[in-house]
């Protein structure tokens, strides 16, 4: 009995550390002193005039625009993608394999100095449409890699099964196949939303001077002081955020108990 | 023509991003590290191995034992962390194992520029940490966590420890549980079914978490910018600051394709050991 409260603590313990910084924050966000010393008082203000600081605001419209793009964009072509290799057999599919490892694999920073040169030297303009060309560069290998870990349990009779009964090749495609990997794709397409939400390395090579994003406007920020509306956003987001991820949560749980 | 048509449409939209967007700016980057760099900062397309002899530099050399130093110690660190943990929860029952995983990928979804701003606050000279050590009287003066290796350490740890946690969790949860009671039964004490059955089982786990925390802690390079304070000069931010500031593409890249090497032998020898490329990309913990 006695250890089974040790190993409770143990996971509060490192669930704390995971969590103090973010909680802080939260706690800061209704500081009415400017400084994230001491606590004051209890105050809204940093929520107003968050309202007002535009430009912080705009970085966030652009990271969640970034994210929302890139996740569509990662998800189908990655889909698609993981179903071909799937199912034909074609010269370059080991090629195509290996490529997909490398955003895995290699360090971020790599992959962000690459998209540079090759941006460069092809005359490209940074901007948040390159951001969100090296965000789809990135996310599409991890939504390749989930839907295929549905795609090796998937039986593919049921699709001839339903080409016999009449279905034609796309009726197959929507009604089949992709409900059938659903799972995948779903899990993909979150992987890939956390990753390009996370992201700072690669969008700080990538971001042009008038790509505002909320990683690049932060990171200046902490260097030359950071404000309180920072923390008011923060918990803006992690209020969506732990909704969002409630409801997942409840799928998840509802499928435990089905299976 | 029509059997090849929609596997055309579905493969090359990937195959345009991973050729024009992954291979062809790697190659590229090769080539930038074997020219010389131009008087403003461009790159002279004149082959020379300076780039390389630069990195054999003391300075350069001690940078990349510190880089790996700190790199080891962060992987230790969360491994150590982790192990337990992973293993703590799976004893679990499944609905209580889901929430507390979600609770390890929640601050993924907050920037993790964020979470080291709440790092700060709580590690600083002020701190909240270092001001209730003090209000306690436990310290006459602020204990230094920041802008020294330590600061980076903790900084790496933090914002690295779920990439170790998730590979081990998927795989202690999937252990099959009577192993260990015919291990208790064939007269084994805990430590040594620990030892001989359950660490066996896991090293490919500790292995996969182990390269996902090493190698991106070589690049993370806000990390020692911002907790290391300038001090703690890492791979990363030598490779960013030719880049960016020196604007010395070609020395930059020669550094990047030095850590590529580095990681790319890591990952042979991970694969030679048998273990599964997509547990690199924290993949396989989806059921």
């Amino acid at each position: 009995m006695k250890s089974k409260h040790l190993k409770n603590f143990y996971i509060f313990l490192v669930l704390l550390f995971l969590f103090l910084p973010i909680f802080i924050l939260v706690v800061y966000s209704f500081n009415s002193s400017r400084l994230n010393v001491t606590f004051e008082n209890f105050t809204f203000d940093w929520y107003l005039s968050l309202m007002d600081n535009v430009s912080l605001l705009e970085a966030f419209k652009n990271t969640l625009l970034i994210a929302f793009v890139s996740t569509t964009v990662s998800v189908i072509i990655g889909t698609m993608g993981a179903i071909a290799m799937h199912r034909y057999q074609f010269k370059t599919k080991k090629a195509l394999d290996t490529l997909l490892y490398i955003p895995i694999v290699i360090p971020e920073i790599v992959l962000g100095i690459s998209l540079l040169s090759i941006f460069t030297l092809t005359n490209i303009e940074l901007s948040l449409i390159t951001i969100t060309l090296a965000h789809i560069t990135f996310c599409v290998p991890f939504v390749v890699l989930c839907v295929r870990s549905t795609l090796s349990s998937y039986d593919d009779q049921i699709e001839l099964a339903a080409m016999d009964l009449g279905a034609n090749k796309f009726k197959t495609l929507f009604y089949i196949t992709i409900p059938s990997l659903l799972p995948g794709i779903a899990s993909g397409a979150l992987l890939a939303f956390s990753l390009s939400l996370d992201d700072v390395i690669i969008s700080y090579f990538t971001a042009g001077p008038g790509s505002n994003t909320l990683p690049l406007k932060i990171f200046s920020m902490i260097k030359m002081g950071i404000t309180p509306e920072v923390n008011a956003l923060t918990t803006i987001i992690l209020l969506f955020t732990i909704i969002a991820l409630s409801l997942f949560i409840i799928i998840q749980i509802k499928k435990n108990k089905k299976g | 023509m029509s059997k090849k048509l929609p596997l055309l449409i579905m493969i090359l939209p990937i195959a345009f991003f991973m050729v024009f967007l992954v291979a062809l700016p790697c190659i590229y980057v090769v080539i930038i590290s074997f020219m010389e760099k131009g008087i403003y900062g461009g790159i002279e397309y004149i082959f020379t191995l300076e780039n390389y002899k630069l990195i054999l530099e003391p300075l350069y050399l001690k940078i990349f034992a510190n880089s790996f130093f700190i790199a080891l110690v962060t992987t230790i660190i969360c491994l150590l962390i982790s192990y337990p943990f992973a293993c703590f929860i799976s004893q679990k029952n499944k609905t209580v194992q889901t929430i507390l995983i979600t609770l390890v990928i929640l601050p993924f979804l907050t920037n993790s520029l964020i979470r080291i701003h709440g790092l700060i606050i709580l590690l600083r000279d002020g701190g909240i940490i270092n001001n209730f050590l003090l209000n306690i009287n436990l310290i006459d003066e602020p204990i230094k966590f920041m802008y020294n290796q330590t600061g980076t350490i903790i900084g790496m740890v933090y914002t690295l420890l779920p990439f170790m946690i998730l590979p081990l969790y998927s795989n202690i949860s999937k252990l099959d549980a009577n192993l260990n009671d015919a291990a208790k039964d064939l007269g084994a004490n805990k430590f040594k079914t620990f030892l001989h059955v359950t660490l066996p089982q896991t090293k490919y786990a500790i292995l996969a978490g182990s390269i996902m925390v090493f190698v991106p802690t070589l690049s993370y390079f806000f990390v020692s910018d911002l907790l290391g304070g300038g001090k703690t000069m890492m791979i990363g931010n030598v490779i960013k600051n030719q880049f960016l500031v020196a604007r010395n593409w070609p020395f930059g890249a020669a550094l990047a394709i030095s850590i590529v090497l580095f990681t790319l032998i890591v990952v042979i020898v991970y694969r030679k050991m048998g273990g599964k490329m997509e547990q690199l990309g924290g993949v396989s913990y989806e059921k």
